[in-house]
């Protein structure tokens, strides 16, 4: 008698299965984002300096609102760059 | 009564005193107005993402005051944009969230949540460290022994073909 162990797949079938992405901000309660924290808005620009769009950092569009609104207040005072190369 | 952030850049040329006078007179100014100082937070010297007025650093002040109406605010703007000493400025106002946010970090709670994070991860990989070195030290022990177990039957074994022999 073949064991559950003992079933082999041909291919890997975990590999390209996404874990369903989330509103980091929604789920642990994060209500208000500091534009003077860069090491936290680092997460929601790319090497470039650009923001992310919520595809990519699945923000609900609450949040990616107010996530846009600090990058561009950090961006004001120095905190991060308005256009770079090689950021992370 | 609204709370309001303003954030400002000033020049690290300047001798310290006269940052402090810097920070010191726009406290005052606040003061005069009838605005409630709640918290002055000196971010001390940083690194500017770009540079402005040819200057790649700058000492960063964030004053939270609270204040009846926001009449003021233009006045303080303008007279900012005035100041030669300041290299940025920039004026918010916070809504509750933001004042909670404000309070939690002076508290220490959001810093202490990263650093807790942090701190864990270190003891975390002190332990792991201590714990591989532990097992190194161990594992260098059980090969000496190993070896000198070796070397002896070794021997034995030399003296066993010495007798054979």
């Amino acid at each position: 008698m073949a064991s559950k162990d003992d079933i082999k797949f041909l291919s890997n079938p975990t590999i390209g299965k996404q874990s369903k992405k989330y509103c980091r901000f929604k789920k642990f309660g994060i209500r208000h984002i500091d534009y003077k924290d860069s090491d936290f808005l680092l997460q929601f620009i790319n090497e470039q300096g650009k923001i992310l769009p919520r595809r990519i950092t699945g923000n609900s569009l609450k949040y990616q609102k107010k996530v846009a609104v600090a990058v561009k207040r950090a961006r004001h005072l120095a905190i991060l760059p308005f256009v770079t190369d090689l950021l992370k | 009564m609204k709370h309001y952030e303003v954030t400002f850049v000033v020049d690290p040329v300047l001798s310290g005193d006269e940052i402090k006078a810097t920070e010191k007179a726009y406290e005052d100014m606040l003061k005069n107005e009838g605005c409630a100082i709640v918290h002055v937070d000196e971010m001390g010297l940083r690194q500017l993402a770009y540079p402005i007025n040819k200057r790649s650093s700058g000492i960063f002040y964030c004053i939270e005051f609270t204040s009846e109406s926001g009449d003021m605010i233009g006045k303080m703007e303008l007279t900012m944009k005035r100041d030669e000493r300041l290299m940025r400025f920039l004026t918010i106002a916070l809504d509750r969230h933001g004042v909670k946010y404000n309070a939690d970090k002076r508290a220490g709670l959001i810093g202490k949540v990263k650093k807790k994070t942090k701190g864990k991860a270190q003891e975390e990989t002190a332990a792991e460290a201590k714990a591989s070195e532990a097992k190194a030290a161990a594992e260098a022990k059980a090969t000496e022994a190993a070896k000198a177990a070796a070397a002896a039957a070794a021997e034995e074994v030399v003296t066993n073909t010495e007798t054979a022999e």
